[in-house]
Order: C-alpha cells, then structure tokens, then sequence
C-alpha cells in the first residue's frame, strides 16, 4: 500500500465508523412511510453535513450521514480516456446488478462513479464493522482491477495489432 | 461484580423492552409485534404475543403497579393492553396523531402515560369514563421535530422530552380531574397544561436521544452528552459513539449505552462530569476454547476465505444498545440495570 493511501483509508474508515451510528426512524413529512432520509431530503435537521475525503483531486470519497442512512460515494481515479472506459463499464457493471449487491444504489451521486447506501435496515442485519470493512476493501481492490485491466486492454491491443500487421510485413 | 445475566431472545432488533414488578414477566417489541416472555428458572421463555399493530412497534411499556401494557408504533396508533382471563385485550387511544408514534412511558401514577411522535406533538393520554376510552391531549407548541425520548418526573406532572431539533424541553402536563395539584419545586410554582418549564438547546446540534430525572429532580440529562440542572447546563466530550439512552444511579452517576454497544458510567456533581469507564469486564476475559491451531486456520480459509473469524464483537452485546432501564434499585441507588439492542438479546447487568 502507498504512503498516501494509508492515512487516506484510515480517514474514510474512522469517518464511516463515526457515520454509521444509524437507528430506525419513520418519515415525519409523509404518513405510515419510513424511507432513507438522506435520499428523501424532507427535513433538514435529520441530515447531518457531509463529509468530503479527498487524496487528490481525481480520487475522493463523499459520506452524507442522517438520522437512519448514510450515503457513500466513491470517485475512482482516471488518470486517461482508457481508464475513463474502464471505470465506467466496471461500475455499470455492478450497478445493473444492484439488488445482488444489497447496499449499491442504482445511480451514483452527481460527480461520483459509484454510491452506496446503507440503512438502519443493513446494520440491523449486518455487522457494522464488517461493512466499513468492506467499503475499505472495495476502494483498495478497485484501483487494483482497473490499472490490471488497463495492462491486459494494452497487451492485448498490441498483440491484435501485430497479427493484423504481419501481412504487411 | 457478577457477570451480566445474557438474554439472547432471537435474531431481530428490539426496539424497546420492559420488565413487569416481579421481574417475572419481559415484554418485548420485535418487528409489528410485542412478545411477552415469563421466566421459567434461569431462562425467559415466549408466553404470549400481542398482535394488532400493522408496522414496527416502538415502544412498549409496563405498569409496575396496574399490570397494564402500553404499545406503540410506526402505524401512528397506540393501544393499552388489559389481561382478562381469555387473554389480552387490546384498546386503542385516541391519539389524533398522523405520524408515527415514536415512544411511550406511563406516569408514576399510573393514570396517564404520554406518547411522543414525529407529528412534533406529545399525546399525554389518560382515560374518560363517561366514554370509556384513552383520550390524548396534545403538547404541540414549540415542538419542532420527532420526538425521540421522553421521561416522567415523579409527581407525574412534569414530562421532560428530547428531540430531534436539539432541545430538549421539560412540560407540565397537569390534567384537571386526574393529577392532583404538584408541590411547588424548582420548575415552577403553578403548572398549568402546556407550561414550559425549561428549554435547552444542544450546543453541538445533535439529537437528542435520552432524558432523565435525576432521583432529587433539579437535573435533566440527554445523552449526546449534556446535562443540566435548572440553571446551567454541561457538555461530557467523550470520543465514544453515540449513546442512545440513559438512567441515573443516586445524584453522582449516570449510566450510558449506545452505539458503542456497551454500557458507560459518568461521574460528576455541579462542578462537572466526566467519563469514568465502561461497566463491560473485558480484560477479565476468557474467550471460549477458540482453536489457534494452523489447522484451523487454513480450514477456516478454505471454508470462508479468510485466516480469522472477526465477525464476534468483544462486548456482550453485539449492536446497538436501544434502551436501558433500571431493573432493581434500593433508596434511589441502582442495583442492576437491563439493556436491550438491534441484537435481539435484553441483559441484566450489576453495577
């Protein structure tokens, strides 16, 4: 793990831990309905100010916190147009898959390439701990997968560009 | 200190629980539901459901004295249950609520109880005999959000209340006809329906999520961490997580659990408060013949993909803490206390 990672994960794991402190609460604008605050956005005192994590100014993580949900979403880095590609097939991928995946929203926020949401309802049947672990984890495994897939995209480009070329050799 | 006694009841959370008189009988919410549980030796064993709530029950509370159980919940209704001999029967208040009902406690005296809701109203409900039925009067004036928690002042007049816009406030709720008139004390001298007798804004604007009277009642105390008497109000800083409830041991000490999933003692007086450590005997601890061997290990990643299984918290809960409750006390000393969580379990601790 780089020098920089490090701090940058630690900060996202401690401001997790201390954001998902979520309890149930039904909604207080709409009758006999209890839905994730952050997502409705009815009442300005259930939300609490969201936090910005950033490495640099192509990786940063978003944590909206409220009184039962907290949105987490996650700019991976794209250092060119092919990673550009990759990143956004990749979360399509996941994302056209979201009820599988429990706490992935359909759509990412605004300026973010994927956001999760946790509810009350997931720490209730999940360990909270575990979670946080897995965020981590996806955050450090995804920059791994894209610059890999980038190395195999490159190796495979050259070679097809090769056997076409032969004739002409 | 004796171990806690650990209650694991099922895997769902509790929302709220409560213990009869004798300690014999433990009502629970789980889901739309209320459980009641008898003890049977050592153990607390389902005896009875109480169905008719159509959403997440709440809130429940028994009446030490009447026997009486009062529930409720998201479906904004509240209903007093009365034991007859071919079962429970429920009624329902009348609460003219149209939001969820968010918590309930009877008053000391039995008479009436008060249910807090995210309508930004607190129904304190009591029964008319002419009709024969719970009827509610509102507490709506300077309420601006859900009310999270609410807690009786003994002489069953003042109700003190916290919410999620950060104040936490102390009401009168004299009722003619049914309360008797309150000795004058530091809130006030007359206390007419609807007076406010103090109103305190969290400085760090969080919610508030537990209140208390202190056993000599000058003091009342929500949990994001400050606490106030009448005329000054303190902040506890601690770097623990959210604490969702709390209960008072004599005048020096208050007890805390939440998020944390363990229970905390607070010690202070006038000049200040500070954290004095968890009840939860960690060091102590023998963790159960968990095997180390390398055997183990690669069967445990041959199996789950992983060398260790981390998945057991240290604490004997093992999520949130929701409610805590004082289970016996002696001259306002609190000798045990019990607690319950989104774990499912209800434990009885000694302090």
């Amino acid at each position: 793990m780089s020098q920089s990672l490090r701090p940058y994960l630690q900060a996202v794991r401690s401001s997790l831990t201390a954001a998902l402190t979520i309890s149930n609460f039904a909604s207080q604008t709409s009758e006999r309905h209890n839905c994730p605050e952050v997502e409705a956005n009815s009442s300005p005192e259930i939300l609490l100010n969201p936090l910005h994590i950033s490495r640099n100014e192509n990786e940063k993580v978003k944590i909206e916190p409220s009184y039962n949900s907290v949105r987490i979403s996650i700019r991976i880095k794209q250092a060119d147009e092919i990673e550009h590609i990759l990143v956004h097939k990749f979360t399509r991928f996941l994302t056209q898959r979201a009820e599988s995946f429990f706490i992935l929203r359909r759509k990412p926020v605004e300026g973010y390439d994927i956001s999760f949401l946790i509810t009350n309802f997931h720490t209730e049947k999940m360990l909270t701990h575990k979670l946080i672990d897995f965020v981590i984890e996806f955050m450090e495994e995804v920059d791994k997968e894209i610059s890999e897939m980038k190395l195999f995209l490159n190796a495979r480009a050259r070679f097809v560009a090769e056997s076409f070329l032969t004739p002409f050799d | 200190m004796a171990a806690p006694q650990v209650h694991h009841l099922f895997h769902a959370p509790i929302a709220d629980h409560s213990f009869s008189f004798d300690k014999k009988t433990l009502a629970v919410a789980r889901e739309n539901n209320v459980e009641l549980y008898q003890q049977s030796g050592n153990k607390f064993a389902l005896s009875d459901e109480l169905k008719g709530h159509e959403k997440t029950v709440t809130s429940v509370d028994i009446a030490p004295n009447s026997g009486r159980i009062v529930t409720c919940s998201q479906d904004r209704n509240a209903y007093v249950w009365e034991q007859t001999p071919t079962g429970w029967k429920p009624t329902l208040v009348l609460l003219r609520i149209n939001r969820a009902a968010t918590f309930v406690r009877w008053s000391p005296s039995e008479q009436k109880f008060a249910v807090g809701s995210g309508a930004r109203v607190i129904a304190v409900c009591y029964f008319e005999e002419e009709n024969d039925w719970w009827i509610s009067k509102h507490l709506k004036k300077p309420i601006r959000s859900t009310i999270t928690t609410l807690a009786w002042h003994p002489n069953s007049v003042l109700l003190a209340a916290g919410s999620t816009d950060s104040h936490a406030r102390v009401f009168s709720s004299f009722i003619k006809g049914i309360d008797t008139r309150p000795e004058p004390s530091a809130w006030g001298e007359r206390l007419p329906f609807n007076t406010i007798c103090g109103e305190y804004l969290n400085d760090t604007a969080g919610w508030i999520q537990g209140v208390a009277f202190s056993p000599e009642c000058v003091t009342v105390v929500y949990p994001s961490a400050p606490e106030q008497p009448p005329r000054a109000m303190l902040n506890i800083a601690t770097r623990l997580l959210p604490l969702n409830s709390l209960i008072w041991n004599g005048e020096n000490e208050i007890i805390a659990a939440g998020h944390d999933c363990e229970p905390f003692r607070f010690h202070g007086d006038e000049n200040g408060w500070q954290l004095a450590g968890s009840l939860e005997n960690k060091a102590g601890e023998v963790r159960g013949a968990r095997e180390e061997s390398a055997l183990n290990m690669f069967r445990q990643m041959d199996l789950k993909g992983q060398a260790q299984a981390d998945t057991k918290l240290k604490s004997t809960h093992q999520n949130t803490v929701h409610t805590i409750r004082t289970h016996e006390e002696a001259n306002g000393v609190v000798r045990s206390f019990s607690t319950s969580g989104v774990d499912g379990r209800v434990v009885i601790w000694n302090t």
